[in-house]
C-alpha cells in the first residue's frame, strides 16, 4: 500500500508530473507558433518538390541522353545522401562561397525539403509515366504534340491516377523531415518545442505533444494515401 | 506525296527493311500486304518516323525528315495514323479526344476543332457518342472515333497499321465501311491490313513486303491474279483459302 502511494509520486514529481503539465499548457503558444512554421515549410517545400520531381521525372524517361543523365545523377545523389548534411550544406557552405548572400533559415528548410523529396518525387513520377503505354504517346506525337506537350496534355493526366497514393505518402515524409530545421534554429515545430523543453527540462509532455502534434498534420494523409490506394485499386 | 529512298531499319542484328525504295504520289491509295514480321509496321512507321530509318531518306510532302532539325513535329499534323489498337485517349471524351489535338497543336480554335469534329463524327456514325469516355464504346466504335481524330487534322496523308486487327469479327465491317468511303476521296493512304476484300475493292496499288523486301509492287489485280514470287503464291493460298 505504501508503495502504491509512493509511485502515485509521479504526479507531483519527475519527467510526466502534473506541474510540467500545467507549465507546458500555459506556455502551449510556443508550440502554435512552431507548427505554423512547420506548416508554412511544408507546404512551400512540397510545392517545390512537387515541381522539381515532375521536371526530373519527366526528364528521366525522355529519349535524350542529356536530361536522362541529369535526372539519374540529381535522383541518386538526394537519394543517397542525408537530408541533414545537403541542410547544412546550404547553411554552412553557400555563406562561405557567397559571403554576400543572405538565406532565411526558413527558405533553406523549403529548399532543403523541396530537393530532397523531389527526388523521390521524381522517382514516383517516373513510375507513373512509364506505366502509361507506349501507344499513348506514339498517338500524341503523331499528331504533332511535341514530347512535352504529349506528357502534358496525354501521358501526366493519366499517371496522375497512379502516382497520388505515393505523393500523398511523399507528403507525410516532407512533413515529418522538416524537423530537422530544429538543428539549425528554424523556429519551427521541432525546434520550438525543444527549446522550451530545454528551458525548463519539460521534456516529458512537450516531446509527447510536439510528437501528437506531427502526428495530427500527418494522420489524415496517411488516411487519404489509403483511400485513394484503394480507389486506384478498385478502378 | 511520300518517297522512301533506300530505306533500311535495324533492330539490333535484325534487318527489318532492306534498302525499300517507294513513292506514294498523292492521292493513291496504297495497301501493304505481308506476312507476320515482315516489316509492314517497321515500315508504316517510318513515313510519320514513330521509327528512325537507320539510314536511307524518308521525305514526305517535299520534307526530308531524315535530315538533321527535320519539321518532325510540323509535317506530322499532315500525316494522321490510326493504330491497330486504336490509342485513344482514355481520360478524354470522344470529342475532347477528337479536337485536343486540333485545338493545341494546330491552333485552331474550339468552336471551329468542335464543328468539324461533329462533322467527322457524323461521318463515322457517331454523333451521339461525342459525351462518352472511350471505355465506354466497343471496338468498332473506338476505331471509328480514332478515324474521326484523325480526319480532324485535316490531314494530306493518312496512314492505318491494321485498323481492324484488333476487332471482333462482326465489327470489322462497320470500320472497313469507314475506311473504303475516305478511300473514295482524294487523301493519300497507306493502309497494312490483312482484309484482302478491301484490298481489291479500295486499293490503287498493293505491296507484298517479305523480311524486310517489297517483292510484289502493283495493281490488286496484278498482285492477286499474277504475283510474280513463289512466296507470294504461299501467302496467298494460305489467306485465301
Ligand atoms: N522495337 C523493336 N525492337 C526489336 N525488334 C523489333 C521492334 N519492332 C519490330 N521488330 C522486329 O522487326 C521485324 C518487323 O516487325 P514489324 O512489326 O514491322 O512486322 P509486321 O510486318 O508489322 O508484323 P505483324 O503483322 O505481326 O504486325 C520483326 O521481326 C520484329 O520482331
Ligand atoms: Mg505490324
Amino acid at each position: 500500500m505504501s508503495e502504491l502511494l509512493a509511485n502515485i509520486g509521479f504526479l507531483q514529481e519527475g519527467p510526466f508530473s502534473v506541474p510540467r503539465w500545467e507549465a507546458l499548457f500555459s506556455n502551449f503558444g510556443v508550440l502554435v507558433d512552431g507548427a505554423l512554421v512547420t506548416l508554412l515549410v511544408a507546404s512551400l517545400g512540397l510545392a517545390l518538390a512537387l515541381a522539381l520531381g515532375t521536371a526530373i521525372g519527366v526528364m528521366s524517361t525522355s529519349q535524350w541522353r542529356v536530361p536522362r543523365a541529369f535526372a539519374r545523377g540529381y535522383v541518386e545523389f538526394f537519394q543517397n545522401t542525408p537530408l541533414l548534411i545537403q541542410v547544412f550544406m546550404i547553411y554552412n557552405a553557400l555563406p562561405i562561397i557567397y559571403p554576400r548572400l543572405f538565406i532565411p533559415v526558413i527558405a533553406i528548410g523549403i529548399m532543403g525539403v523541396g530537393m530532397y523529396h523531389g527526388a523521390y518525387i521524381a522517382e514516383v513520377v517516373r513510375a507513373g509515366i512509364q506505366s502509361i503505354g507506349r501507344g499513348q504517346l506514339e498517338a500524341a506525337v503523331s499528331q504533332g504534340f511535341s514530347y512535352v506537350g504529349a506528357m502534358r496534355y496525354i501521358i501526366i493526366p493519366q499517371a496522375m491516377r497512379v502516382v497520388l497514393p505515393p505523393l500523398t505518402n511523399q507528403a507525410v515524409n516532407l512533413i515529418k523531415n522538416t524537423s530537422v530545421l530544429a538543428i539549425i534554429a528554424g523556429g519551427d515545430l521541432m525546434y520550438a518545442g525543444d527549446s522550451f523543453a530545454g528551458r525548463f527540462g519539460h521534456y516529458g509532455p512537450t516531446y509527447i505533444m510536439v510528437g501528437l502534434i506531427y502526428f495530427l498534420m500527418c494522420f489524415p494523409l496517411a488516411m487519404l494515401a489509403r483511400r485513394l490506394e484503394e480507389r486506384t485499386r478498385a478502378a | 506525296m511520300i518517297k522512301l529512298v533506300d530505306v533500311s531499319k535495324h533492330f539490333g542484328s535484325h534487318e527489318a527493311l532492306k534498302h525499300v525504295n517507294l513513292e506514294v504520289p498523292t492521292g493513291q491509295k496504297l495497301v501493304i500486304i505481308g506476312p507476320s514480321g515482315s516489316g509492314k509496321s517497321t515500315l508504316i512507321r517510318c513515313i510519320n518516323m514513330l521509327e528512325k530509318p537507320s539510314s536511307g531518306q524518308v521525305i514526305v510532302d517535299g520534307v526530308d525528315l531524315t535530315a538533321l532539325r527535320a519539321p518532325v513535329a510540323k509535317v506530322r499534323q499532315q500525316v494522321a495514323m490510326v493504330f491497330q489498337q486504336f490509342n485513344l485517349y482514355p481520360h478524354k471524351t470522344v470529342l475532347e479526344n477528337i479536337t485536343l489535338a486540333p485545338i493545341v497543336v494546330c491552333g485552331v480554335s474550339r468552336d471551329e476543332a468542335t464543328e468539324s469534329a461533329y462533322k467527322y463524327l457524323d461521318r463515322v456514325g457517331l454523333r451521339e457518342k461525342a459525351d462518352k469516355y472511350p471505355a465506354q464504346l466497343s471496338g468498332g466504335q473506338q476505331q471509328r472515333v480514332a478515324i474521326a481524330r484523325a480526319l480532324n487534322m485535316h490531314p494530306k496523308i493518312m496512314l492505318f497499321d491494321e485498323p481492324t486487327s484488333a476487332l471482333d469479327p462482326e465489327m470489322i465491317q462497320e470500320v472497313l465501311e469507314v475506311i473504303i468511303d475516305l478511300a473514295h476521296g482524294g487523301i493519300t493512304m497507306v493502309v497494312v491490313t490483312h482484309e484482302m476484300g478491301f484490298a481489291k475493292e479500295a486499293a490503287d496499288r498493293v505491296i507484298f513486303l517479305d523480311d524486310g523486301l517489297i517483292l510484289e509492287d502493283g495493281t490488286p489485280e496484278h498482285f492477286f491474279e499474277n504475283p510474280q514470287h513463289d512466296r507470294t503464291k504461299l501467302f496467298l493460298s494460305k489467306i485465301l483459302r
